[in-house]
C-alpha cells in the first residue's frame, strides 16, 4: 500500500510520489470518483520537457476529457503502458497501478511547495474542484 | 398578434433608462454619411404581389436547369434521385435546429450513424464524424488534427490543391504557428522530387487532393510513401464520386480522409449549403473534431443510437475542445446518406464510370479542334484543363448566348493560366450536349 502521507498534491488533483530524483504522477482518488469511468489515457512522449503546471497528459472519462498537469518541472522519463492498455486502472487503483508518467525532477523545492495529504483533504473539503 | 415587438411607449421607457433622447442617439458614434438613411423598398404589398415579384426576379437567374453547364472546380452537377429531396423534406428531418440534444431523436441519430458508416465504406477509413460545414473547413480541421497529433508545425501541399481550400486553411489556422509549404505542381501533379526535399521531421502532414484542382489524378502511393517516411500524417482530400472508380484513401494508407460531400445528392445552389466529410484511421479517432453517433444496446438489449466519443467536444470541454466547430450540416449529411443508399455500390461505380467516359469523350473532341490544347498529360477523372487560343471570357460569353456555361476560367486563380479553362463533364451531359459544346468551341 502506498503511504498517502508521503505523497504531494496539486490543486488540480494530481498526486506526486518522489523517489530520489524521480516523481511519479497520477490523479487522486477524489478526482477519479469525480470524473467517473476512465476510458482513455493519452500519455506524454518520453523525453518531453514539461513545466510545472504545464499540460502533460489527457485523461478521458465517459463524461469529458481532462488535462493532467505536471506537478513539477522536468523531463518525462517513463509512461505507464499498463494504464494506456487498461484505462480503468485509474479508477481501480489511482495511487498505485493507475499512475500516468514519471518525471525527472529539476527542482526539488517545487515538490516541497505542493500540498500534503492533510492540506489536500482540507482543500477538497472546502469545496474546491 | 402584433408583429412589432416594441411600442413607442416601450421604446421611450427603454431610452429613458439609459438616458438617450432618441434611438438616433445610440448611433451617434457612427458618422451620418455611413448610416443607412432609407431603404429603397416599396410600401407593404400583398402576398400575391410579393409572390409575383419573387417569381419575376427568380426568372432572371441562370441555372443548370435552364443551361447546359460544364462548370466544376469544387461544385458538381450530378443526377439526384427525386427521393432524396422528398425524404429530407419530411418533418422529422427538416429542422433548422442542429440536433444537439439528439438523444431525444433516435431517427436522427440512426441517420447520422448510417451516414458515417457509408462514408467509412466509401473512403476505406475506420471512423467518420457526423459531418462538417464543407470540404475546405474539413480539410483545415484535418490539418489541426495532424498538428496536434504530431506536435509538429510544417504543413506541405502542392499548388495542385484547390486555391480556395488553401485560402481557407490559412485563414482557419491563422492563430496557430504553422509553416505552410506550397510546392509548385509538376505537370499538374504533386512534384515528388520537391516533396522529398521538403518533407522532414518537423512535417506534421502532407495534403494530397485527388483528383486535384486541375482534375488530374495524383500518384497517391508515391506521395504516401514520402509522407510516412518522415513520420507525417497523410491527409487525402477526395471527391467522393471519384471513389466509385479510384482507390479509396484507406487503400493507400491515408491517416485522414476529408472532402466535399456536395456531389453526393446535394444540388448546386448559389454556393451552398455544402457538406464536409471527415474520416480517420482508428488511432486518430479521439482527436477527431465534431460529433460521432454510435450504435449500442439499452439495458433490455434493444438496439439504440447515442452520441459517443464526444469527451473532447466543444460543449463539454469548452476552450480546450479538439475543435471550435459547434454545428454541422446534418440535413446535408442525411441527403448524402440517402443518395448513397439509393446508388448502392454498383450505382456509384456506374456514375463514376460515366464521368470518366463522357469527360474523355469531350476531351478527345476538343483536342481535334484547332486553337485548343490539353494542359496536362496526367490521367483525369471528370475535369481537365484546356488552353484556349482566345480569351476565355470571350468564349464563355459566346457559349452563354447558346445556352451553355463553359468551363471555369483559371486566370482568376493563377496568372500563368490566363486563357485556360477547367472543363467538367459529369453523367448529366448527353452525347448531344457534348457534341454541341465541341461544335460551338470549334467556332473560336
Amino acid at each position: 500500500m502506498v503511504d498517502l502521507e508521503k505523497l504531494r498534491f496539486t490543486k488540480t488533483h494530481e498526486w506526486l510520489r518522489v523517489e530520489g530524483n524521480t516523481g511519479y504522477v497520477g490523479i487522486t482518488d477524489h478526482a477519479q470518483k469525480e470524473i467517473t469511468d476512465v476510458v482513455f489515457v493519452e500519455l506524454p512522449k518520453i523525453g518531453k520537457e514539461v513545466a510545472k503546471a504545464g499540460e502533460a497528459a489527457v485523461v478521458e472519462s465517459v463524461k469529458a476529457a481532462f488535462s493532467i498537469y505536471a506537478p513539477v518541472s522536468g523531463k518525462i522519463i517513463k509512461a505507464n503502458d499498463a494504464v494506456e492498455k487498461d484505462p480503468s486502472l485509474v479508477n481501480k487503483s489511482p495511487y498505485e497501478e493507475g499512475w500516468f508518467f514519471a518525471i525527472e525532477i529539476k527542482d526539488k523545492s517545487e515538490a516541497d511547495s505542493l500540498m500534503t495529504q492533510k492540506d489536500y483533504l482540507e482543500f477538497i473539503k472546502t469545496g474546491a474542484h | 398578434m402584433k408583429y412589432s415587438p416594441h411600442t413607442d411607449k416601450d421604446k421611450k421607457e427603454m431610452l429613458g433608462v439609459i438616458g438617450a433622447a432618441s434611438s438616433e442617439d445610440l448611433f451617434s458614434a457612427i458618422p451620418k454619411e455611413f448610416r443607412l438613411q432609407k431603404l429603397d423598398l416599396a410600401e407593404g404589398i400583398s402576398e400575391l404581389e410579393l409572390k409575383k415579384l419573387m417569381l419575376d426576379k427568380a426568372g432572371k437567374d441562370y441555372s443548370t436547369q435552364k443551361l447546359v453547364s460544364f462548370l466544376g472546380g469544387g461544385a458538381y452537377e450530378h443526377y439526384i434521385p427525386q427521393a432524396v429531396e422528398s425524404l429530407i423534406s419530411r418533418g422529422e428531418f427538416l429542422t433548422a435546429y442542429t440536433p444537439y440534444q439528439a438523444e431525444a431523436s433516435q431517427g436522427t441519430l440512426q441517420a447520422i450513424y448510417e451516414y458515417q458508416s457509408l462514408i467509412c465504406e466509401l473512403t476505406g477509413m475506420d471512423v467518420a464524424n457526423a459531418s462538417m460545414y464543407d470540404g475546405a473547413s474539413a480539410l483545415a480541421e484535418a490539418v489541426i488534427l495532424a498538428v496536434k497529433e504530431t506536435g509538429r508545425s510544417r504543413v506541405i501541399f502542392s499548388s495542385s490543391l484547390h486555391p480556395e481550400y488553401r485560402q481557407v486553411i490559412k485563414t482557419y489556422l491563422e492563430g496557430y504557428k504553422i509553416e505552410f509549404v506550397e510546392i509548385p505542381h509538376a505537370g499538374g501533379l504533386f512534384d515528388e522530387t520537391a516533396l522529398k526535399k521538403e518533407a522532414n521531421d518537423s512535417t506534421a502532414c502532407v495534403i494530397v487532393q485527388n483528383p486535384n484542382f486541375f482534375g488530374c489524378i495524383e500518384k497517391v502511393d508515391e506521395v504516401e510513401s514520402i509522407c510516412h517516411s518522415c513520420g507525417a500524417l497523410l491527409i487525402a482530400c477526395v471527391n467522393p464520386v471519384s471513389l466509385g472508380i479510384l482507390k479509396a484513401p484507406g487503400g493507400y494508407n491515408a491517416d485522414i480522409a476529408v472532402g466535399e460531400g456536395q456531389p453526393l445528392g446535394i444540388p448546386m445552389s448559389f454556393g451552398g449549403p455544402y457538406l464536409g466529410f471527415f474520416a480517420v484511421k482508428e488511432k486518430h479517432m479521439r482527436k477527431m473534431p465534431g460529433r460521432v453517433a454510435g450504435m449500442t444496446k439499452d439495458i433490455e438489449g434493444k438496439r439504440g443510437f447515442v452520441l459517443t466519443m464526444q469527451a473532447r467536444e466543444q460543449h463539454i470541454r469548452r476552450e480546450k475542445a479538439t475543435s471550435n466547430i459547434c454545428s454541422n450540416e446534418g440535413l446535408m449529411a442525411l441527403a448524402a446518406c440517402i443518395h448513397l443508399s439509393l446508388l448502392g455500390k454498383e450505382g456509384i461505380k456506374e456514375v463514376a464510370r460515366q464521368n470518366v467516359l463522357k469527360s474523355h469523350y469531350l476531351k478527345d473532341k476538343i483536342l481535334k479542334l484547332s486553337g485548343f490544347e490539353l494542359m496536362f498529360d496526367a490521367p483525369f477523372f471528370n475535369e481537365f484543363v484546356v488552353r484556349c487560343g482566345k480569351e476565355t471570357d470571350k468564349i464563355i460569353g459566346d457559349l452563354l448566348k447558346h445556352g451553355m456555361i463553359g468551363g471555369l476560367p483559371l486566370g482568376r486563380f493563377r496568372a500563368d493560366m490566363k486563357n485556360c479553362m477547367l472543363i467538367c463533364v459529369t453523367e448529366t451531359k448527353s452525347k448531344d450536349d457534348l457534341d454541341r459544346f465541341a461544335e460551338l468551341l470549334g467556332k473560336h
